[in-house]
């Protein structure tokens, strides 16, 4: 095995092209399990963690670009208002130690249906940056999971930032786990409402084979909210149709039966987190009026 | 390869190190430090717990050559050779050690919480220990070792105001 140590992202691009094998590395809350349980034995460990802009993160016009190898900790300390759905979603990520190693990059370049940034990029529409020699690209986060534990990227590319959106309106996160801390998710969903275009973001974790949106389920919150009135009323969202979203989002997902929790028990929980975050993102939208 | 690496102050050149070894591993098997402790190996139990360059991280999770040019500090490093530190006497007389397989890293999460946070609230406490996994105690009397060792350095400090 070899370990490189690229100070610079050309370097570490290019060592990417010159082995395309090679497993990225930056927390090693992922990496370093399948090598400590003898997993896998790749033959190039490429250390990200001496690239300095992958742990920076700017805001630009109306987003922030997250560089990929920004801890849980420091969104946590750093974006909690800038990126809600994130921050909240972060604070449930394994243990402090944990969160104090742990990227959003590793979270993406594992791609595990159960990581627990997954739900809250894609409420917030987010955008992963990806880069290799030949080049910069943008993949919706949305397009980035296309399997099981695989993404969207080429054997030549890195993962460099994530592009969020300022929040337009308020976003929620909500997880069940066999206990409080150091516990993966058996299943989550994130929020985020769109009052300027009423519009609705949806994230679905651990409950598919890849996290997703639902995308019918949005819109059938969106639209209810519209024909009512209520995104200028600012009432009190009725009950029945937080209860009628939660049951189009369990409608979206396609929930296994795992060590974690039986498809059934996913799918119950998943129903009421989505009734439940609609509603306390409700109740923040009436309250910023 | 080699790493080069400051472990409780001292400057390290460790030959020999595997690729894909652990900080864990250099530190228990190369370096003689076997302080930090060796359970779950993923992250779980958090009995590994050390600085990595002033954050706490555990040890089992961090490749060894992550730790070239960097600063470790383990459990041994917390204390001087004649004398506990206050944290470490404190989980002592609270008796918060039964087995001890998880107090070093209990220790160093404690270590950490108490320069963060003068005088943590319980909930505080709970979130900062969250990590780390104790099969023995209960953890009611490492909570009554956080809480003594808080109020012991908030009045030594104090006093030294």
């Amino acid at each position: 095995m070899d370990f490189l140590q690229p100070p610079t992202w050309a370097q570490a691009l290019a060592a990417k092209t010159e082995y395309p094998g090679a497993v990225p590395i930056a927390g090693g809350t992922d990496v370093m399990v399948g090598l400590n349980f003898d997993r896998h034995r790749p033959e190039v460990l490429l250390d990200l963690t001496r690239v300095p802009e992958l742990t920076q993160w700017s805001l630009e016009g109306q987003a922030i670009r997250l560089g990929a190898g920004v801890t849980y900790t420091r969104i946590i300390n750093e974006l909690g208002s800038r990126l809600p759905g994130l921050a909240m979603a972060s604070r449930t990520v394994g243990s402090p130690q944990i969160r104090n190693r742990g990227t959003v990059g590793g979270n993406l370049g594992t791609a595990s249906p159960a990581g627990d940034a997954h739900p809250a990029l894609l409420a917030a529409e987010a955008e992963v940056e990806v880069a290799s020699v030949r080049g910069t690209r943008r993949i919706p986060v949305t397009e980035f999971y296309v399997g099981v534990k695989r993404n969207a990227l080429e054997a030549d590319e890195l993962i460099s930032a994530i592009w969020i959106g300022l929040p337009s309106g308020p976003q929620q996160f909500s997880k069940i786990g066999t206990r409080n801390a150091m516990a993966i998710s058996v299943c989550s969903f994130g929020l985020a409402l769109y009052p300027e275009r009423r519009a609705v973001g949806t994230g679905i974790g651990s409950a598919a084979p890849t996290p997703r949106i639902a995308a019918e389920a949005a819109r059938f919150l969106a639209d209810s909210l519209d024909e009512a009135g209520l995104w200028e009323s600012r009432a009190e969202l009725p009950r029945s149709l937080a209860i009628e979203f939660g049951e189009r989002v369990k409608g979206a997902a396609s929930p296994i039966d795992d060590v974690r929790g039986t498809a059934a028990y996913r799918l119950h929980s998943l129903a009421i987190m989505a009734a439940r975050t609609a509603g306390w993102a409700w109740t923040d939208y009436r309250k910023a009026a | 390869m080699r790493v080069n690496t400051t472990i409780n102050g001292t400057q390290r050149e460790i030959d020999d190190v595997w690729e894909g070894e652990s900080l864990l591993y250099v530190l228990r098997e190369r370096c003689g430090l076997p302080g930090s402790k060796n359970a779950c190996e993923q992250g779980e139990c958090g009995s590994c717990t050390v600085y990595l360059d002033g954050v706490p991280a555990c040890a089992c999770l961090v490749a060894a050559g992550q730790a070239e040019g960097r600063e470790v500090v383990t459990v041994e490093g917390l204390s001087s050779e004649a004398t506990l530190h206050p944290v470490q006497q404190a989980f002592v007389e609270a008796g918060a050690v039964q087995c001890g397989f998880c107090t070093p890293g209990l220790v160093v999460a404690t270590h950490d919480l108490l320069e963060r946070c003068e005088r943590p609230s319980d909930p505080e406490i709970r979130e900062a220990l969250a990590g780390n996994l104790c099969r023995c105690t209960g953890y009611e009397k490492i909570l009554d070792a956080v809480r003594l060792a808080a109020e012991r350095l908030s009045t030594d400090g104090e006093a030294a105001r």
